[in-house]
């Protein structure tokens, strides 16, 4: 067992450019679940539409740069139409309605039917070229300390990852701080005492529900990005539930929980991984278990650590435990 | 603004009415939970709307503050239509509502709560919070949230959770938040329920004060005794429909009213 390498894996991971995506998406969903009360399980499916709007510009002659925007408009027109009828209802629907379309549209997009614009199956490959063409770094070249090094290309994603996720929280800082941000927290809070008060509701809903949308559209297109190659099977609904556990162990509601949740939830993620691989390739569960059951056993311990944390502090890493234990009414 | 000259009965036109209701009309199924053919509220006047559980208080409010629609009928707030008008825009044109069930919002602050409450706020818009100025008002809106937490004597609670105040506590806050809104009238949904005998004094205080600012109020109770000591002109509603209007003392002695509270006595 070499422990050493499965920590500078789980590390490397858990600031790698996937764990940048997750943040930027868990900032939107956050900003939706913790601040908004809005229950969107289908943040998958804003990251579908802004990554596949995104390819399927550029595979259909459009630039890099159109196909950016055609992406982050791809996810706000679905914030509109799913929010739109939806909206004025109560919480649940809201629920049933975005883990529905998320399922509907990444099936669509697999679908023989859809193939002319998404290559089905297969996804869409090499379409950020200019992006990589930005990189000031050598895109074969290794940066870092000893075992722990990035890939030129990687840390190009990176960076340019983690500045969004910084400009993000910078924007949600300045939101939350404001009346606007005190506006969204008091309709999480209650609707009719808003409504009372003279405030549009359904309005700071759907604004709420668009901004976090277009976040994860941007989240969407950086995985997308990152791999050069977008398929719809990396859109499962599972993706929204890796998002919730980031938010919430981080802390529903606070400015810097999506990120601290990432960088964990990628570490735990990649570490058990690793474990799992190594002590079944040395045998330790006989013939228990094989490759493919190690791997399933390595969500399992991640959810039995993500539990632990919950029962010991269920306010997440930020949370503010006196909050959390305001039972309204 | 006196009530004497007013005749006691069901109906009755007033000579300054703020807000006038005609034929209106919710039916739940088959049941006709509000059914008023014409009322006026006297501008400036706290005016009480009694009557036994089910007669349709609350549906009433309701329908008047946009929280529900009516199948029939008209109203109008100064003189203008509010039928069709969302809840949100009823509470602009200047009638704010409470709830019988308390709605304080649990994880803002006191303070938070007020500020909330006020209107016309530059920052609160998506827009305004990220490319205007709205520090200067924010502050105006903090001072006179400090001003009115003061006169409702909350004002060592301001940075407390609204959720860790008590029952009563929490009916003080909602009045005082709904003022944020500046509403010409306030409509309170049993602002008395569930209070210690002390704060209920102090409430009552609070909603003659409103009186005595201008304001008109109506108010949903059940304690007579409460409704008795500082009403103008009281309302009493039975099965939807009006069945008694008149000054308390009128209403203390008006046999229909009686009847509704404890049943007509059958004579077969």
């Amino acid at each position: 067992m070499d422990w050493t390498e499965i920590l500078i894996d789980a590390a490397t991971a858990s600031i790698g450019p996937v764990a940048a995506a997750y943040a930027l998406a868990a900032i939107g969903l956050n900003l939706q679940f913790g601040y908004s009360g809005l229950l969107n399980f289908g943040q998958a499916g804003f990251m579908l539409v802004g990554g596949y709007g995104a390819a399927i510009t550029v595979e259909h002659g459009g630039s890099f740069w159109l196909g950016i925007l055609v992406g982050i408009a791809a996810s706000v027109v679905l914030g509109l139409i799913l929010g739109g009828p939806t909206l004025r209802l109560r919480a649940d629907y809201l629920a049933i309605v975005t883990i529905s379309a998320a399922e509907i549209l990444r099936l669509i997009v697999r679908s023989g039917w859809a193939e002319p614009l998404t290559n089905g199956v297969f996804g869409i490959q090499g379409f950020a070229n200019p992006f990589f063409d930005l990189n000031p770094l050598a895109t074969a070249g290794r940066y870092g300390w000893g075992d722990f090094t990035f890939q030129g290309r990687q840390l190009w994603v990176m960076i340019v990852g983690w500045s969004l996720v910084g400009l993000a929280t910078l924007l949600l800082w300045k939101l939350i701080a404001s009346p606007w941000g005190r506006a969204i927290r008091a309709i999480r809070e209650d609707e009719d005492a808003a409504r009372a008060l003279g405030k549009n509701v359904f309005g700071y809903k759907l604004q709420s529900l668009i901004l976090g949308g277009a976040l994860g559209g941007a989240a969407g297109m950086l995985l997308a990005v990152e791999q050069q190659n977008i398929v719809s099977d990396s859109f499962l609904p599972q993706l929204t539930f890796f998002l919730y556990v980031i938010v919430i162990l981080g802390g529903a509601g606070t400015i810097l929980g999506p990120i601290f949740g990432a960088i964990v939830f990628r570490f735990l993620f990649q570490f058990f991984d690793g474990f799992m691989a190594q002590s079944q390739a040395e045998g330790w569960y006989g013939d228990l278990l094989d490759a493919t059951d190690a791997q399933q056993i390595k969500l399992v311990l991640v959810g039995a650590g993500l539990m632990a944390l919950m029962v010991f502090r269920p306010q997440g890493a930020f949370g503010n435990r006196e909050e959390l234990l305001i039972d309204d009414n | 603004m006196t009530t004497n000259t007013i005749a006691a009965e069901p109906g009755v036109a007033k000579p300054d009415p703020i807000l006038v209701v005609d034929g209106l009309q919710r039916t739940f199924g088959g049941l006709h939970a509000v059914d008023v053919d014409h009322l006026e509220i006297q501008r400036n006047t706290i005016t009480s709307l009694i009557g036994p559980n089910g007669a349709g208080k609350t549906t009433l409010f309701n329908l008047l503050t946009g929280f529900d629609e009516v199948d029939a009928g008209t109203f109008s707030l100064n003189g203008e239509s509010l039928v069709g008008v969302p809840s949100y825009r009823v509470a602009r044109r200047g009638m704010v509502r409470t709830f019988q069930l308390t709605k304080s919002l649990g994880r803002l602050t006191v303070l938070e709560n007020m500020m909330f409450g006020a209107p016309d706020n530059p920052g609160e818009s998506l827009s305004g919070a990220m490319f205007r100025r709205w520090r200067s008002a924010e502050a105006d809106i903090e001072a006179r949230s400090r001003e009115l937490l003061e006169r409702f004597g909350m004002d060592h609670m301001s940075s407390e959770y609204a959720g860790s105040l008590s029952g009563g506590q929490r009916k003080l806050l909602e009045m005082a938040r709904s003022l944020m809104v500046e509403p010409d009238i306030v409509m309170l949904d049993e602002p008395m329920a569930g209070v210690n005998p002390v704060l209920t004094q102090s409430l009552l205080e609070h909603i003659k004060a409103l009186r005595d600012d201008g304001r008109t109020v109506v108010f949903v109770e059940h304690d007579m005794d409460v409704v008795q000591e500082i009403s103008d002109w009281v309302i009493v509603l039975a099965e939807g429909q009006v069945i008694a209007e008149g000054r308390p003392e009128q209403i203390a002695s008006n046999p229909i009213v009686i009847d509704a509270y404890l049943g007509t006595q059958s004579n077969g």
